[in-house]
């Protein structure tokens, strides 16, 4: 049977989360098809169309799915879910905001965020904050899963070819509405998708010093900005900074975690990372043992000293 | 108004998790329990609404085991002026408590359900949105703040990338995120007086509720270690490292 994955965008491009969701059903097996569901959104289409190994693209466009409330896109998606053995969603703020809606309207389980497919019924998640990881098989009929993105290489953008196909919208449930969005806006990469994240802690001591310290570096490295939770809850930085098990889980190429002592709740988000540096003045710290390179020595020093060296 | 509030009985989030040998699950012999962190969350964002006169009575509930009677105590130290307890030794999952929490809500009738956004234990983060969709009503996960008035919720919630503030019709369904409040220490009387409040007990069979699980758990394993690599000297060895042998920058 074929697998169903829900396409994140924001009506304009269509996010790299989806390419990972896209090679975890590869990985499934089985004709993968894609549900665009937004308003003006053709062109998200157009690029999902494109992914290699994609047989066909379903577009519901609709002026009340511009603003995707979960109410709305949930029962979209029970619409169309007749003949897919599988129906995934990247585990982004908007996947684990539907696809558990998905799951009750079908009356099946949903398995979260998997970072690992063992067979069409078995997959690999993690529990505790990453301190577990459990092997869990499904009996029902139909398996609604979130997929981390972390656990998966993203498919090729390009290469495929499939045929769009427009798909009736729901009646619009006005349940809920969007009454305002503060989304920052940053040159810098998405954290999620960024090749290299620059992350502060507690030990910037002020939002003022983790600006000043950091940016030069990020700037340098033309990398992403993280925090963790401590930086987050001190008001250094807003919540969409923090990486971490109740922030966004990481995997960048490089990770350089400065300040940041490594609680358990940080690593549980950046642990996947391919090379971690820490930047800290304690030698203690945990962080240093998950990191590749440790430098023990004052941020403050060290930081700019970096920035002029590289 | 009624609040209701399902609290969860999990491992403290103070200890750190041990697979057990059999790879069967976490040990939790012998270790300690609280509620669920953001359950607690859940809680004192109730009682601040009844403090402020927006709702008249807060009701927590959990399902589980007869210790998950603790957890509510516990709810109604903080502040819930009753608990129910759906009594249960069946392991349950995400779906099963939804329906569960449906029952109980079909029967109490509130008109806003707050809970946490996921149990720090199975990291599931379905409860919430599996209530609502069992309800038919609307929703706000990962609330950053709740302001209820004139028949509806206006909800800020913790996106990807920033926030966003929805507007719902009420009755709803509303999952905590950290930062929506920071709870309150249950004082000592607050906790003499919780012991007594009343707390009725049901089974599923009285809701009419399946709850045999969909999952089943084929075992738990450690995940892979990072080892611990080198200390380096100086700025210029680190950035000797990555360029040469990590190859990064």
């Amino acid at each position: 049977m074929a697998i169903l994955v829900i396409a994140e965008h924001d009506n304009a491009s269509l996010k790299a989360a989806t390419l990972n969701t896209v090679a975890a059903a590869a990985k499934i097996g089985g004709e993968v098809h894609i549900l665009v569901a937004g308003s003006g959104c053709q062109v998200v289409a157009d690029q999902a169309a494109k992914i290699a190994g994609v047989a066909k693209v379903k577009l519901a466009d609709a002026a009340h799915y511009g603003e995707l409330t979960a109410e709305n896109h949930a029962a979209l998606i029970v619409a169309n879910a007749a003949g897919y053995s599988h129906i995934l969603a990247p585990a982004t703020s908007h996947g684990k905001n539907t696809l558990p809606r998905v799951a009750a309207l079908l009356d099946v389980a949903q398995i979260s965020e998997i970072i690992a497919v063992v067979d069409a019924d078995t997959f690999v998640r993690p529990i505790y904050a990453g301190n577990a990881l459990a092997t869990v098989k499904s009996s029902d009929a139909t398996k609604v899963i979130t997929v981390r993105s972390t656990g998966f290489d993203a498919a090729p953008a390009d290469g495929g070819n499939a045929a769009i196909e427009a798909v009736a919208a729901a009646a619009d449930l006005g349940q809920s509405k969007l009454v305002g969005r503060e989304i920052a806006k940053s040159e810098r990469p998405e954290l999620t998708a960024a090749k290299i994240i620059v992350s502060g802690g507690r030990g910037m001591g002020s939002g003022e010093n983790y600006h000043a310290t950091l940016e030069p570096l990020a700037d340098k490295l033309g990398a992403a900005l993280g925090a963790s939770r401590a930086a987050v809850d001190a008001g250094f930085v807003p919540n969409d900074y923090q990486v971490g098990q109740t922030g966004k889980i990481v995997a960048p190429q490089l990770y350089i975690a400065i300040g940041i002592s490594g609680a358990i709740q940080h690593l549980a988000g950046m642990k996947d990372s391919k090379v971690i540096v820490a930047i800290n003045k304690d030698p203690d710290a945990p962080i240093f043992q998950v990191a590749d390179y440790g430098l023990v020595a004052d941020l403050f020093t060290a930081v700019p000293e970096l920035v002029a060296a590289l | 108004m009624k609040v209701l509030v399902p609290v969860k009985r999990v491992m403290d989030y103070n200890v750190k998790a041990r697979v057990k040998s059999d790879g069967s699950g976490i040990d939790l012999a012998n270790v300690k329990m609280s509620m669920n962190p953001f359950d607690e969350i859940a809680v004192e964002e109730a009682v601040r609404l009844k403090e402020a006169g927006v709702a008249t009575e807060v009701i927590a509930v959990s399902c589980g085991l007869a210790n998950c009677q603790e957890t509510l105590r516990t709810a109604m130290a903080i502040g819930a002026d009753r608990a129910i307890l759906v009594d249960t030794d069946v392991e349950l999952q995400p779906l099963a408590v939804a329906k569960l929490l449906k029952a109980v809500a079909d029967k109490e009738a509130p008109q806003l359900i707050i809970l946490g956004k996921q149990a720090i234990d199975d990291d599931a983060n379905q409860t919430g949105q599996m209530l609502a969709a069992l309800l038919g009503w609307p929703q706000a996960t990962f609330a950053s703040k709740v302001v209820v008035a004139d028949g509806k919720a206006t909800v800020t919630r913790e996106v990807d990338g920033g926030l966003e503030t929805l507007a719902l019709s009420l009755p709803a369904v509303v999952t905590t995120d950290l930062r929506l409040n920071e709870p309150r220490y249950a004082t000592l009387p607050n906790i003499m007086k919780a012991k007594k409040k009343p707390m009725d007990t049901l089974k599923p069979a009285d809701l009419g509720v399946d709850v045999a699980p969909r999952l089943a758990t084929v075992k738990v394993s450690e995940p892979p270690k990072r080892s611990a690599g080198i200390k380096v000297a100086d700025v210029a060895q680190l950035i000797a490292k990555l360029k040469n042998e990590a190859k990064v920058i």
